[in-house]
């Protein structure tokens, strides 16, 4: 492609390619064209190869020039992956594998027909679904951060352009004042989707009202809450999106340099950002006076090492710069003074990805979806004890209950459903009474959790409340820096405590304490991340105490979930005396007994079958009696 | 430990390599990881005196980010994720399975040098949990049943 050097310049080849671009998708000219789910959930099912062979397999049928093949970002549904998607029909193939490939070629490509077995199985009605667009999971979200994911081609910049690409930045280096792109972006409401929630646009005023030889955005992609993927699946799906978000934020509060800061564990993300980044600087969308304009702006990128800590937004800016990714006390904030010293605004992947829908499409039309407090859409990762695990992204104000029933599909196994924790290791849970509460930024901190960075873990019943607090202590307590006392060490002994509770050694006692200690770390913590560490001990003490209790006072865990608390049983009178418990068990403590063995056919016993049992003072509680046993007879208790 | 002269090299070529850019550490440190699997003292000494940043500062910032290692790790890192989406899929019962058959703990590396288990946090393959990584490729789904198999291919890779 050529450079490009004037706004009319752009708005031609805008024009062009998205005419390519909307005649591939409506198959004009009798064309067709496949596309393949080139996401880290469904490149680990192999996606790459299926792409390949399809293309192998329309060269052999020589129709190469009628049906074109390439891979896009994420479908968000990753647990129904991989997907093949066929255009202009909109026909959704899940769970393709790489033997059902000769059977899309010959009966869908060239048979015409759709291969009804490879369709989503919708699981309240049990129908075939065959468009996209029809399916219960899709229909009621609103695209606005993964705008154009699971559609463009990630990895090629003409169809980034023939899909809305930099029309926002035209539109706002040619006709708009910086001032005047804050301006909207507050009237949107838009508020920062990492975590915290604070309007984006005041942040934007902050750092423009600082004068400085120097200013920076940063682009914060260490997305480290546990559970959460949309940074990932946005910056895999549409990284240009996001580029352009950021140049927007630098034009409006005159930064020339951005930097994203990325996970290294993303590394399909980091090779798609850094293919944007050379394909814009090759074509003139980045460097010195873009579009002809005296705006000039680079990106660079960064990796993280592995440490949740540098999701807070000084740690991060401490971690570019070359050191340990410990926060800064604040003020000053980084608007003033951040980045190498200079005014710096630090932007989630999510918040900057719908930058660009904001100044394309004008605030009101952002602001028409939301609450009153929370304008637009969050994009949620659903996961855990949930049907349809994947990513959706809703209009602020939906429910728990269309959240996790209608887009979710709700519990699977019929299972009944316990809590979901949202806001990952500084949310906190929310159970069965705010199933009908409108979610949003304040509604969810004053159910005592928080958005986060909109990670949603559905737990059922066979989850321990107590066990989940745990775990996240223990997270915390990895992760915490060092930096402050109360979350180095308050962290520590909050964890200990906990230990006790699931190992039977706590008491009322232990309980109290454990209310207090956090408390006190909440108020004296230095950065984010202690001052919420403990609130998923907080969020689960209030929403289940009769759990705890049953921890320390009956020496009980309802859920069977805490080892020391539990044990496996074999039920005699449902035993065959198969031996294949025993011989599964890593520690040989299953033996036989005198008790005779259920016969497998009624009334027909065998001589020598006798009923097996645990010896409890030898199992290590693995499981693996009850999970190979075929005849249910191993029981938790 | 003496370093062979070709790593000493190779080193100060990626210190070079990103010597004009702000605060290069964090770039450099990344660098040498992929490229040797380890960073110790001795190459530590080497990046302070191409940078001039103190070796106890470099030390602090290698041992701060669980990426970077200061010993050398498995030819094959089993990076089970202990994710909130993979535990509560049960994903503890895998890695206690990779401890079992494997005789070590989570970031310890078995004496032949195959294999080292290391419990890594949300690869955010959530939708496919339990899910685990080896040497970046994500494997979907994995249960305790499934390790022995996993154990024994990567085996049988290296025997041919």
């Amino acid at each position: 492609m050529e450079r490009i050097q004037s706004a009319t310049q752009l708005e031609s080849i805008i024009a062009e390619k998205s005419k390519v671009f909307s005649d591939k998708i409506q198959g004009v000219g009798g064309k067709r064209a496949v596309v393949v789910c080139g996401g880290t959930g469904c490149l680990a099912n192999d996606s790459l190869a299926i792409e390949e062979e399809l293309i192998k397999a329309i060269k052999e049928a020589g129709l190469q020039d009628k049906i074109s093949v390439n891979h896009v970002g994420c479908f968000g549904f990753c647990s129904q992956g991989p997907f093949v998607k066929i255009f202009p029909e909109d026909t959704l193939y899940r769970a393709v594998t790489l033997k059902d490939i000769k059977q899309i070629v010959e009966d869908d490509l060239i048979g015409g027909k759709i291969c009804e077995n490879l369709l989503y199985v919708d699981p309240v009605t049990h129908e075939k679904v065959a468009r996209q667009d029809d399916i219960n999971f899709y229909k009621k979200q609103v695209r606005i951060a993964l705008h154009g994911c699971s559609l463009i081609n990630p990895e090629d910049i003409e169809e980034a352009l023939g899909y809305d690409g930099f029309k926002a930045l035209k539109k706002v280096l040619t006709t708009m004042t910086p001032q005047q792109v804050i301006d909207e972006v507050l009237a949107s409401g838009l508020r920062g989707c990492g975590g915290g929630g604070f309007p984006t646009g005041r942040k934007w005023q902050f750092a423009a009202n600082v004068k400085a030889d120097q200013k920076y955005i940063v682009c914060n992609g260490d997305e480290g809450d546990p559970g959460a993927f949309m940074d990932r699946s946005i910056l895999e799906g549409n990284p240009f999106e996001v580029i352009e978000g950021m140049m927007i934020a630098g034009y409006a509060f005159g930064a020339s340099e951005g930097y994203f800061y990325v996970r290294a564990e993303y590394p399909v993300a980091v090779h798609r950002l850094q293919l944007a980044i050379q394909a814009m600087e090759q074509v003139g969308l980045l460097g010195d006076n873009i579009l002809g304009t005296d705006f000039s702006f680079r990106a660079h990128l960064r990796l993280g090492a592995g440490a949740f800590v540098c999701g807070e937004e000084t740690a991060l800016l401490n971690s570019i710069e070359g050191k340990r990714g410990m926060p800064r006390p604040r003020p000053p904030f980084p608007a003033i003074r951040g980045l190498w010293g200079k005014p710096t605004c630090v932007n989630n992947v999510e918040t900057l990805s719908q930058v660009p829908f904001i100044l394309r499409e004008g605030a009101a039309k952002f602001a028409s979806y939301g609450t009153e407090g929370s304008k637009g859409t969050k994009v949620f990762a659903l996961g855990g004890k949930i049907n349809n695990v994947g990513l959706v992204e809703v209009p602020m104000g939906t429910t728990l209950r269309t959240l996790i029933y209608e887009i979710g599909g709700g519990i699977p196994n019929n299972k009944k459903f316990k809590a979901i924790q949202t806001g990952g290791p500084s949310g906190g849970c929310l159970t069965e009474k705010d199933l009908d509460t409108p979610i949003d930024y304040d509604t969810l901190v004053a159910r005592g959790s928080m958005m986060g960075s909109g990670g949603a873990i559905v737990m059922d019943e066979d989850n321990c409340a107590v066990d989940v607090a745990h775990f996240y202590m223990e997270f915390i307590c990895d992760e915490s820096c060092g930096k402050c006392t109360p979350c180095r060490i308050g962290t520590k002994r909050l964890f200990e405590m906990l230990t006790q509770v699931t190992e039977g050694r706590g008491t009322l006692d232990t309980l109290a304490q454990m209310k207090e200690l956090a408390t006190v770390i909440k108020s004296g913590a230095l950065c984010a991340l202690g001052q919420t560490a403990a609130n998923p001990i907080l969020s689960t003490m209030n929403n289940f105490p009769e759990e705890y209790e049953a921890h320390v006072v009956d020496k009980k865990c309802p859920a069977h979930v805490c080892k020391k608390l539990m044990s496996y049983k074999i039920q005699p009178d449902r035993c065959v005396g198969c031996t294949l418990c025993a011989r599964n068990c890593p520690v040989s403590c299953i033996h036989m007994t005198q008790i005779p063995a259920k016969p497998m056919v009624p009334g027909k016993v065998i001589p020598g079958k006798f009923a097996h049992e645990i010896d409890q003072s030898k199992c290590i509680k693995c499981g693996s009696c009850m999970s190979g046993c075929r005849f249910g007879a191993i029981i938790k208790e | 430990m003496a370093i062979r002269n070709e790593v000493v090299e190779g080193v100060k070529r990626i210190c070079d390599q990103y010597a004009n850019e702000p605060s290069p550490l964090m770039m450099i440190l990344s660098a040498v990881q992929k490229e040797y699997g380890y960073i110790p003292l001795e190459v530590q000494k080497i990046i302070s005196e191409k940078t001039g940043i103190p070796v106890a500062e470099i030390y602090g910032v290698v041992t701060f980010y669980s990426f970077f290692s200061l010993n050398p790790k498995g030819k094959y890192v089993l990076g089970i994720c202990l994710g909130t989406a993979c535990y509560v899929k049960n994903s503890q019962q895998v890695i206690d399975k990779f401890s079992q058959m494997l005789g070590i703990g989570p970031g310890e590396t078995t004496e032949d040098g195959l294999f080292t288990i290391e419990a890594v946090r949300c690869i955010g393959a959530c939708a496919l949990a339990p899910a685990m990584s080896i040497n970046g490729k994500v494997l979907p789904k994995v249960t305790p049943d499934q390790v022995g198999k996993i154990i024994d291919e990567y085996r049988a890779k290296e025997a041919q």
